[in-house]
């Protein structure tokens, strides 16, 4: 199989996944629950309403009717309207999109930023008391719930140092003093383009706890996969033959095997972008995070049905589209993976 | 008539041969005898709750307003919460919940997800395909995200979170048994069995899965500390165990409102997840170097 084909055959395994999560979506939405069309109002449903909806949504149509009409909607963007804010769902989803997206990647470039040096120096002094500590330190980190840490950087760094804010995105009095102007939606870009110092200081502190929450997970999982990987490139025949060559052992480490070993890390930041993902939930609320996961957990708790189901649609076509960009750089990266 | 011979085969289980020598290796690793310690311990404080619990009534979330917001002491040494309840208490009580359930959801996850698994990579073919395109429909979605639309469907409850987990992991299994499943396919003791006419189904059953236990077994402990945080998660966000009982992700919930200035009441359930954790995660670590020596030495 060449590089091209390998490409075509993957797009299209990701479309028919992407209908397959589609149909999924469809029948938690209206299969699993034992009233749909109760769900769709609220708590307080009227049989009156429940009539009504019943129709609207077409619910007495038979299965397959139920998802062409639900598909169509789909493809013209229309996610059906909150019930909590009564606003389209995808409108709810596109405002708060950019305060995740900052969040999830400032977590995940901390998370690689840590994680893969840990992994590599654990690989290098492998069996040493540095290799046990960072095995120690990467467990603890898939360890601690996120809903736990939060809160315990909130009382180490905010109330005993008074180091860093307790929660929100910016100080409230911002917006009088250096309000930031919105360009990209993502606060740290935006403060630092209009070079408005004062906010991207602020930005960046509120940022700090949150982003270190959402990483401990993630820089565990990382350190663990990149040593295992760079073990396994190590015991490779041109590594040894670079050492019959006398070459230094740290070239051989950082140079010569790390290249290698990132690969399969690649993968596992595909599978972080999942617990990241639904992290972000947990630290939203900890942290009063005006983002996506504020949003699904108010929807999940108030019974948001169109939201929820809407969220969880999005969330995995993202991890979809994630784990396909992930294998695409690979197949570019590595020769062989086209060849399997 | 002449007589049939005998041949029936033995099938050939290597599982309980290498039982003595994870014993050995996990008695000999401090760091893996502490975890079994623990684990042990938490579960036999969990089934044995309301024995142990200080105050079993309060554990159980019978209020005692008096004892409101008490801090830590010799009576309480956890302290007390928001409605005066012994938070030692509930910590022991909210054991089941958060530990107990967690381990039936990874039986059901195996129970349902090994027989497909050794199913398609045996039959492979259609059936493969079609149980592999399955499990790959369920592994695109986040997992705790699609548990928690699922449980969201149900409605809310401790049972119907547990069932929402189970069904977001068992393709875990399918994918890991499939694997192991493809290459026992290939040894001789299968191949031998297949040549005398033994039936798919007990090949399945008694040769191939017996065989799978070992992998299931070191995924199945390192997934247990992944689904308590999980349950933890859920109930951390008011979709599992409803109030007034007990759990530990709920517990931290509660508390969090007074997190600066009565720390204890969320700080003790959260190191109780921690704790467990942390245990099944360094278990499940040893026993990966174990099993796959390959991969991590």
């Amino acid at each position: 199989m060449n590089k091209f084909e390998f490409i075509l055959r993957r797009l299209f395994t990701s479309i028919i996944v992407l209908i397959g999560v589609s149909i999924m979506t469809f029948l938690i939405a209206r299969v699993v629950p034992s009233n749909a069309a109760e769900l769709y109002i609220g708590p307080k449903a009227r049989p009156e309403d429940i009539a009504r909806v019943t129709k609207q949504l077409g619910l007495d149509k038979p299965l397959p009717v139920q998802y062409a009409v639900y598909m169509n909607e789909l493809l013209h963007g229309d996610l059906g309207l909150s019930l909590g804010t009564k606003r389209p769902v995808l409108t709810e989803i596109r405002d708060r999109l950019p305060a995740t997206l900052e969040l999830l990647l400032s977590g995940m470039f901390l998370a690689v930023l840590i994680g893969v040096p840990l992994g590599v120096l654990s690989a290098r002094w492998q069996g040493k008391p540095l290799d046990t500590g960072v095995r120690i330190i990467s467990i603890m980190g898939v360890s601690m719930p996120a809903f736990f840490l939060g809160l315990l950087l909130q009382i180490f760094f905010f109330r005993d140092l008074h180091l860093l804010p307790l929660a929100a995105r910016v100080n409230g009095n911002l917006r009088f003093t250096s309000p930031i102007v919105e360009m990209t939606g993502f606060f740290l870009i935006d403060s630092l383009l209009t070079r408005n110092w004062v906010a991207f200081k602020d930005v960046f502190l509120h940022l700090f706890l949150p982003s270190v929450t959402l990483a401990a997970y993630s820089i565990g999982l990382i350190a663990r996969m990149t040593r295992a990987s760079m073990l396994e490139m190590l015991e490779q025949d041109y590594i040894r033959t670079a050492r019959a060559y006398g070459v230094r052992d740290a070239v051989i480490t950082y140079l010569y095997a790390l290249k290698n070993a990132l690969s399969p890390t690649l993968t596992i930041i595909g599978i972080t972008f999942a617990y990241a993902l639904t992290g972000t939930f947990f630290v939203e609320v900890i942290f009063n995070w005006p983002g996506l996961g504020q949003f699904t957990v108010r929807s999940l708790l108030g019974l948001d049905y169109p939201a929820i189901m809407g969220i969880t649609l999005f969330g995995a076509v993202g991890y979809v589209l994630i784990n396909l960009i992930v294998d695409l750089l690979q197949a570019w990266i590595d020769p062989r993976i086209s060849l399997k | 008539m002449t007589a049939i011979p005998d041949l029936t085969i033995e099938p050939e289980v290597q599982s309980t041969r290498t039982f003595r020598h994870v014993l050995n290796v996990i008695v000999r690793d401090p760091l893996s005898l502490a975890s079994t310690i623990v684990i042990i311990l938490f579960i036999l404080i969990a089934i044995f709750a309301k024995q142990i619990a200080p105050y079993p009534l309060e554990g159980a979330g019978k209020t005692n307003v008096s004892n409101s917001m008490l801090p830590p002491s010799w009576e309480h040494p956890f302290g007390a919460d928001k409605l005066g309840r012994d938070v030692l208490s509930r910590v022991i009580v909210g054991a089941q919940p958060a530990l107990i359930i967690p381990i039936g959801v990874v039986l059901f996850a195996v129970l349902i997800g090994a027989p497909l698994g050794a199913l398609a990579g045996y039959k492979g073919g259609w059936v493969d395909e079609l149980i592999m395109r399955i499990t790959d429909l369920f592994l695109a979605f986040p997992s705790l995200l699609l548990a928690m639309a699922i449980a969201s469907a149900l409605g809310r409850g401790l049972e119907k979170a547990a069932f929402a987990l189970v069904i977001s992991w068992w393709p875990w299994y399918t994918r890991l048994v499939r694997g192991v499943t493809l290459s026992l396919k290939e040894r001789y003791f299968v191949e031998a069995a297949k040549a005398i006419g033994v039936r798919d189904s007990v090949i399945i059953l008694r040769h191939i899965l017996p065989n799978t236990i070992s992998p299931i077994l070191v995924q199945a402990t390192v997934d247990l500390g992944t689904v308590i945080l999980a349950m933890g998660g859920l109930a951390f966000l008011g979709l599992g165990t409803q109030p007034p009982s007990p759990d530990w992700g709920l517990m931290v919930s509660e508390g969090r409102t007074y997190i600066l200035t009565q720390g204890w009441i969320s700080t003790f359930p959260g190191i109780a997840i921690f704790v467990v954790v942390l245990a099944f995660n360094l278990l499940g670590d040893t026993l990966r170097d174990i099993f796959d020596p390959r991969q991590y030495r």
